[in-house]
């Protein structure tokens, strides 16, 4: 057993002592002297001409102290997107701008028109009231096959059509592709939807703009998962602000699963509000407005064709995506369905040959980009939603299809330009089906038809790209940014330590894991080690938490700064115990001359460090504190095998979970109780998207699932309690730590799975289905139950 | 929300008062008026709480008629034992914090065509007693959010016939949990009543046909050859009209057979 506290250990969150007693310390708890208030007044058409604002009434009003429109934002640069794809034909994507409030057209429900800063809330909302705003409602741009027809109207009347870009991966591969289709024994094709989903974060998106006019500094409060990229992209690219005035705080976060890393026009405008009025400035998103202004996830619609050799071998796969974007390019989203999808068309299999194309669409709708999974479920679900359909119509076993297709040999360079590390699916696919207890499944279906319920079981594997990296790779593929991580070990002059990273926690348990690292790599007790995150003033510049990475690349970067903590501090060891210093062993907190008994302690070191009375300062600094940014050589790929059961209730298409089960690869574990919340928290996300969620709009553009009233999140009677297990781990060969990241995992295993089971479920009583799309309503399960 | 005036009378003949003010509304347990306040989707002037009115709180039995105050929770009609089915009814109405606040005469004032007790009203033939008179359930409920009541009437109390039998069957809607269909089923002693909520563009109804062949013959297959029209029933995100419609039969079904 590892000791408490230590890398192996289910030591328990100690954040959770000051969330669940309701002492966190949120944006929103954030109260600046003299702190004004700003309500957005936002479209409530998805597509308008704005032929004119009218604020003079309610520029008078008690309490407004002033009224900005798109003409206050004409001079600032937009709200920027921080990925270029080129399309298949060597061509920038198009890339409208997006400013910080509309100006000249709305392009969706919700689009900010006008900002009101007032004295307190209530009169900012009252004086929007008075503003008259001369809309001309113009036809509205929702499906995405209908938006790139040549009569379409465009959502941005500067581009040339609502094309984003056609994307084609691996190129080269297209005919080739086509061929072997052509050719093929068997093409098994599915046509399906991944749903659009509303991430709906516990905590809704607030942002504090302030000025000091005696240091020119501004400060910005935000709910985001990476403050530095915000510091950078609105600094740079919006304000002209430059960084050693900008300072950028996000405090303790309630969520963010994808939605919260972007930069939004709130910020920028809280930001320059502040300086305009000379006053803080705090904008708190309502449940309502943060339907139609956090960015969405997921909607592609897709056309998969596996093809197959007689045996069921794969040959060939061949997608065809439509993307949609929104309205506007929100920060990543451009590298969501190309990058974090394409490369991931290979999944757990060796198809030798892939064709990938992906259309992006405009639409008048709010802005789609990550969400949890970001491009990979998208990737999966069409995957293994068309093996389980393959595996039907060949007559083979879902699991001996997979299982013959296996990737079995490592490493691993699939045809879709990305290097599988390690990984072993045989081994996770029989730890599933031992968990799973599949050879139960017989009798339990057959209780369930006494009960006048069908029951179904799927099955699916998945795979995940984390820690996306190297930089230098991803600048090549259209990142605008860098994707390292940083840290700074801080020791103290008494031992304990203060490590400021750049991953930033929302949710994930940093404060509790990272010190477990540093714990077992000194040998102190953990309760010795305090994280730093989330402030730009006090940590090193680094990328923030998203797709799994902090651990990865977080954790990795603590490790190489904590290194060489280690060998300055056996340096002043030797100095102090007269040895030299290769002699010098750290166990448990002791620096030991290698054979003897000699010894000195941590603290006595660290003292010294910064006491230096007896210290060699010709030759070493006084102070102990180091900093490393790491950049990854490859991204790493955790992988899984999972179950589910399912009861369907042929009377009304209920359906409910029975069981599920899931079996991960996540190479060495740091805390196995915060990854099983992990995996619990991603598999009750999937099974939202599978069974519950779905933001729709009407052909006029309104969000009619715009409320919790309407959109179904899942709760803890929709889910059962679940069955995860992790002991099957190859550990990541080019990180130190042999991590390979957990955040996403169970939300890009679960659809598949869910999905696979109801159309078992559905075959097993005799139905002719071969797919539902999501969310697997009662309503659609028994509509598709008619036909 | 818009600013207002609160009243918080400790009388019947109090808040009748305060309501003759026409920007007046009355407050019961501010389920759905608060968050319709909070959206500014309402702005009256005056709210005249209910809440703090004893007459109008608490539950009796007398003589096999339950009668509950308009201002009860429905935490309390839950935790009753005279009338299991409506009881089992209270407790499934939204979260605790809903059963908590939200009172029976909040809920037939407003008359949300998927709320459960107009069912529960309807279906035992109920009667609802408000300060001026006392209005039998079937001229009660007239169509979606409408009802008999005049503008400055309260519900001061309801007035249940315990059924021999009853249950009620309902199939949440997944967001809301409202009842995308409900359906209560009584034996009343003039007979069987089957209402149902939910369902249909004009609120609570009573499914006539259903109670016809329930009166000849009480067992779920007497209902085999009854079809209901889809024509009026709501369709939406959550389903179709003619999904709505095989629902009503389905939950039917299920009370009838829960009764046995």
């Amino acid at each position: 057993m590892p000791a408490d506290g230590g890398i192996g250990a289910s030591t328990k969150r100690r954040e959770d002592v000051r969330f669940l007693t309701g002492n966190g310390n949120y944006t929103d708890d954030i109260n600046a002297n003299g702190q004004a208030y700003v309500y957005f007044l936002r479209s409530e058409m998805a597509h308008a001409k704005i032929n004119g604002i009218d604020t003079s009434d309610a520029e008078k009003m008690d309490g407004v102290i002033r009224i900005f429109t798109g003409e206050d934002f004409v001079e600032v640069g937009g709200v920027p997107c921080g990925w270029e794809v080129t399309d298949r034909f060597g061509n920038a994507m198009q890339e409208p701008r997006h400013p910080i409030l509309a100006h000249g057209k709305a392009r969706h429900v919700g689009d900010p028109i006008c900002a009101i800063v007032a004295e307190t809330l209530e009169q900012a909302r009252d004086a929007a009231e008075a503003i008259e705003l001369d809309l001309e409602e113009l036809p509205a741009v929702i499906d995405m096959k209908s938006a790139l027809a040549k009569d379409s109207p465009k959502v941005h009347d500067e581009l040339e059509s609502n094309l984003c870009y056609d994307w084609g991966f691996v190129e080269e591969n297209r005919d080739a592709v086509d061929e072997a289709i052509k050719n093929a024994h068997h093409v098994t094709t599915l046509e399906l939807r991944n749903n659009r989903l509303i991430a709906n974060p516990m905590e809704p998106r607030v942002a504090i703009g302030m000025f000091d006019r005696t240091t020119d500094e501004h400060t910005l409060y935000t709910t985001s998962q990476n403050p530095h990229v915000i510091r950078l992209l609105m600094g740079a690219f919006v304000l002209g602000i430059p960084e050693h005035k900008l300072r950028v705080i996000s405090p303790d976060v309630g969520g963010g699963f994808g939605t919260k890393i972007f930069h939004y026009a709130e910020e920028a405008f809280c930001t320059f509000a502040a300086k305009a009025v000379n006053r803080p400035v705090k904008w708190t998103c309502s449940r309502s407005e943060a339907f139609v202004s956090d960015a969405h996830g997921r909607d592609h619609v897709t056309k998969i064709e596996l093809a197959m050799d007689k045996d069921g071998n794969f040959l060939a796969l061949r997608t065809d995506t439509h993307a949609n974007m929104g309205a506007y390019l929100s920060t990543f989203a451009p590298s969501v369905p190309t990058w974090l999808h394409g490369t991931l068309m290979a999944g757990n299999y060796k198809t030798p040959l892939i064709y990938v194309n992906v259309k992006a669409v405009f639409t008048n709708t709010v802005p789609v980009d990550a969400y949890r999974g970001a491009g990979r479920p998208e990737a999966s679900f069409q995957l293994e939603r068309v093996i389980d359909k393959a595996a039907h119509e060949m007559g083979i076993d879902p699991i001996e299809l997979r299982r013959q297709n296996f990737i079995t040999e490592f490493p691993y360079a699939t045809p879709v330009a990305v290097e599988y590390d390690t990984g072993d699916y045989n081994a996770t696919m029989d730890k599933m089906i031992e968990i799973a207890d599949l050879a139960g499944f017989e009798k339990r279906a057959a209780e369930s038809a006494d009960n006048g319920k069908l029951r179904g079981i799927g099955v699916n594997c998945y795979i995940e790209a984390c820690g996306i990296a190297p930089s230098n790779l991803v600048g090549q593929l259209g990142a605008r940014a860098g994707l390292y991580e940083s840290a700074t070990v801080r020791v103290n002059a008494t031992g304990s330590i203060s490590v400021m990273t750049g991953s930033h926690s929302h949710g994930q348990g940093h404060e509790t894991a990272f010190p477990q690292v540093i714990a077992d790599m000194l040998g102190i007790d953990a309760s010795q080690v305090d994280i730093v995150h989330g402030d730009t003033s006090k940590v090193p510049m680094g990328m923030g938490t998203y797709g799994s990475r902090s651990l990865a690349v977080g954790g990795s970067a603590m490790v190489r700064a904590t290194e060489k903590i280690i060998n300055k501090a056996k340096k002043i060891a030797a100095h102090l115990l007269e040895a030299s210093e290769g002699d010098i062993e750290l166990k448990d907190g002791q620096f030991t001359v290698a054979g003897t008994d000699k010894s000195v302690a941590w603290g006595d070191v660290t003292l010294a460090a910064y006491v230096p009375h007896n210290y060699p300062l010709e030759d070493l600094e006084p102070g102990l504190e180091e900093t490393a940014f790491y950049d990854p050589a490859n991204f790493t790929y955790p992988s899984g095998a999972y179950a589910c059961e399912v009861e369907v209730d042929p009377e009304t298409g209920k359906v409910t979970i029975e069981r599920f089960s899931a079996a991960d690869d996540f190479g060495n574990i740091v805390n196995p109780m915060i990854v099983d919340g992990q995996v619990h928290g991603g598999i009750g996300q999937g099974i939202g998207q599978a069974l519950l969620e779905q933001a729709v709009y009407d052909d006029d553009g309104q969000l009619i699932s715009g409320s919790y009233m309407d959109y179904a999140m899942p709760r803890a009677d929709d889910v059962p309690f679940y069955t995860v297990d992790h002991s099957c781990q190859t550990p990541c060969t080019h990180n130190p730590l042999g991590v390979k990241g957990c955040g996403e995992a169970g939300a890009i295993g679960s659809p598949p799975a869910v999905v696979n089971a109801v159309v078992d479920a559905l075959r097993r009583a005799g139905q002719d289905i071969t797919h539902i799309d999501m969310p697997l309503t009662p309503s659609r399960v028994w509509q598709a139950m008619q036909s | 929300m818009y600013a207002f005036d609160v009243e918080t009378p400790s009388s019947v003949a109090e808040a009748v008062a305060a309501l003759k003010d026409e920007e007046a509304t009355a407050l019961g347990g501010g389920q759905t008026l608060i968050p319709t306040l909070k959206q500014r989707l309402a702005a009256p002037e005056k709210l005249v709480s209910l809440s703090g009115i004893a007459e109008m709180k608490g539950i009796s039995t007398d003589g096999g008629v339950l009668t509950i105050g308009g201002a009860t929770p429905h935490v309390e009609v839950a935790a009753q034992g005279d009338f299991p089915a409506l009881a089992a009814l209270a407790g499934n109405i939204g979260d605790p914090a809903v059963r908590n606040r939200g009172t029976i005469g909040g809920s037939l004032a407003n008359n949300d065509p998927s709320a459960c007790y107009p069912s529960a009203v309807l279906g035992t033939g109920a009667t609802i007693v408000t300060n001026t008179r006392e209005i039998a359930a079937d001229d009660y409920f007239q169509g979606m959010f409408t009802t008999a009541l005049e503008d400055d009437e309260i519900i001061t109390a309801v007035r249940f016939p315990i059924p021999k039998a009853a249950s009620y069957q309902k199939f949440d809607q997944p967001a809301s949990r409202f009842a995308l269909v409900g359906v209560f089923v009584a034996k009343t002693a003039d007979g069987v009543r089957v209402a149902v909520t939910g369902a249909s563009e004009d609120g609570v109804f009573r499914w006539t046909e259903a109670e016809e062949a329930l009166n000849k013959e009480f067992r779920s297959d007497a209902l085999m050859d009854l079809d209901i029209n889809a024509m009026n029933m709501i369709g939406d995100l959550h389903g179709t009209k003619e999904y709505r419609a095989h629902l009503v039969k389905v939950m039917t079904r299920r009370a009838i057979n829960a009764i046995g």
